[in-house]
């Protein structure tokens, strides 16, 4: 059978994930130590796993209201309230999801006509641009540079608004540049938003994972923003729960209701045994998502200052668990420099470039992981970078007479 | 008001760093929280000063060990002045007494006491313990297995791997 001709255009015509690459480089490989995973290195906390196996004890398989179970959306409704400041309806204003990116996707399915535009800010997560484009979006990438210390610029943000621009999704912290917005430039942001009627789907899910000691400000709390405002979060980060897939989304009951036509249909509910789960996790977990924030602050702070020892510009991120150094300064393209540091010296870290064009040049480096490893990771990184530099200097000695010749004639 | 589950708790990185591994040397904890050795050298007397580090000491497997271990319940009769704390110490002193804790409940002290055999144990209990002034019961119970021990399990499963390169 011709499959080229049978699988739909649109979904062909959507590129694998650049992770996905650089993953079956990696597969297979023993002696690799990897700074290219996106999920912390913690077990969940055993009080949620145990919570999980009473769950399953106690017989509860059966499925949830397609909403979630309530006693989660009640929990979840005290947690914005605390922490996000934002107050939703637990029976018509939140709905539990397989993850955030469901989610995402049930939003854009929910929100966009064909021909409809999106904008977001990048290097930004994988799958934004490819959600965008499987709802009949328009995807437009609002680039955002390391003088921001990639925050999205309100200026270049409403430069790229356009009568077709509907949405607007933003990722703070970030995944992969850690970043997190300061709160005059979310001000900045929900100024536009309204100017412009538009939409924003804000997925917040590294908002508890911050290391300026500046709480989180969602831009769903600002005056006039609730109700245009999707806040989307889940448990995967804070509470080391990436495996239980779960996610939940917080907004307008019109818009809900739509996310929850197309989520009923596709996927019914989460699963029972993760959202008992997560209620454990809101309950009692603040502690030792507490401890697993520390401990992630304490090898930021390292990795940070290894880079920068090595000649790897590297800003001090806010959120999240990922740097975003510069290599730009060794002339070779991120997926040369991350091809090359895998294969000549055993380190996985991912090409800013799976992250969008405007991760050309930087490289991501995930430290949720063991402080000895990440201290080797960097000792291999450096002896690297300081081959990269030796090559660079032979290389220009070994270019200069040609030059000269060619400036004689 | 805005609830500060976002502030940093920096204050006792060190020791929180060094109840997970009392190994650690002044040069890798130097390095680990981005301090100058100097400085954490002087943290670190300073909390020795202080009494909040006590000592070092290996966690070892309980069960590997050929000793055995109990605990005693001991109910006491208070003192006018000074309450348990005269004769509790007097208990702790003892070599065979591994840790001792005033406790709230049905009895008073909960001492762990270590020894070569069974017998060690019950003459200790006999002969020391029961006899002195003030104490006026114990009730005795011998550690059969040990799961945890100072945060640490014992027979902890291997951790899963993850996938090498995920989103």
């Amino acid at each position: 059978m011709n499959w080229d001709k049978i699988i739909s255009s649109q979904v062909a015509g959507i590129p694998r994930s650049g992770i996905r690459e650089f993953f079956d480089l990696v597969a297979g490989s023993s002696d690799i130590i990897s700074l290219g995973v996106g999920e912390p290195d913690f077990v969940t906390p055993w009080n949620i796993r145990e919570a999980a196996i009473y769950s399953l004890e106690r017989g509860h398989t059966t499925y949830t209201s397609n909403y979630g179970l309530e006693s989660l959306r009640r929990r979840i409704a005290e947690y914005a309230d605390s922490f996000f400041h934002v107050s939703y309806r637990p029976e018509s204003e939140i709905l539990v999801t397989v993850g955030v990116s469901e989610a995402i996707d049930l939003a854009l399915r929910a929100l966009l006509d064909p021909g409809d535009e999106v904008l977001y800010h990048e290097p930004c997560y994988v799958s934004y641009a490819p959600s965008v484009t499987m709802a009949r979006g328009v995807a437009r990438p609002v680039v955002t540079t390391k003088e921001d210390l990639f925050a999205l610029n309100p200026a270049a943000l409403e430069a790229a608004v356009t009568p077709r621009t509907k949405v607007l999704m933003l990722n703070f912290p970030t995944n992969p540049t850690g970043a997190v917005a300061p709160v005059e430039t979310l001000e900045r942001i929900a100024r536009i938003c309204i100017k412009h009627n538009l939409i924003v789907l804000t997925d917040e899910i590294y908002s508890e994972l911050r290391y300026d000691g500046i709480p989180h400000t969602s831009i769903a709390s600002l005056p006039g923003m609730k109700e245009r405002t999707l806040l989307l979060h889940g448990f995967s980060k804070a509470f080391a729960m990436t495996g239980f897939r779960l996610g939940y989304a917080c907004g307008s009951e019109p818009l809900i209701a739509a996310m929850m036509k197309i989520h009923q249909y596709g996927i019914l509910c989460a699963s029972v045994t993760s959202q008992e789960a997560a209620v454990e996790a809101l309950a009692n977990g603040t502690p030792a998502m507490l401890q697993m924030r520390e401990s992630y602050r304490t090898r930021r702070d390292y990795i940070v200052r290894r880079m920068n020892d090595m000649g790897l510009d590297c800003h001090l991120p806010g959120g999240a668990f990922y740097i975003f150094p510069s290599i730009a300064r060794f002339g070779l393209s991120s997926s040369d420099f991350a091809r090359r540091l895998l294969l000549e010296s055993r380190v996985a870290a991912v090409p800013g470039t799976a992250f969008g064009n405007a991760g050309e040049g930087f490289l991501r480096c995930c430290y949720a992981t063991s402080f000895e490893l990440i201290r080797e990771a960097c000792d291999r990184m450096a002896a690297f970078t300081e081959k990269l530099a030796r090559e660079n200097i032979s290389s220009r000695h070994n270019e200069s007479p040609e030059r000269e010749a060619r400036g004689g004639e | 008001m805005r609830d500060n589950r976002c502030v940093p708790m920096r204050q006792d990185a060190l020791l929180k760093l060094l109840e997970t591994n009392a190994r650690l040397s002044d040069e890798e904890i130097a390095e680990r929280l981005g301090l100058s050795v100097e400085n954490v050298k002087s943290r670190r007397s300073e909390l020795e000063s202080q009494g909040r580090i006590v000592g070092y000491q290996a966690v070892t497997n309980d069960d590997q060990e050929t000793g055995v271990s109990a605990f005693i319940e001991v109910k006491l009769t208070p003192e006018r002045d000074g309450g348990f704390d005269r004769i509790a110490s007097r208990i702790a002193r003892f070599d065979a007494v591994a840790s001792c804790y005033l406790a709230s409940g049905g009895f008073d002290l909960l001492v762990l006491v270590d020894g070569e055999t069974l017998m060690d144990v019950a003459r200790f209990v006999t002969e020391k313990l029961s006899t002195m002034e003030g104490v006026l019961s114990t009730a005795t119970h011998f550690r059969l297995k040990t799961y945890k021990k100072n945060g640490l399990l014992f027979d902890a499963p291997p951790l899963q791997e993850r996938l090498s390169v995920t989103p």
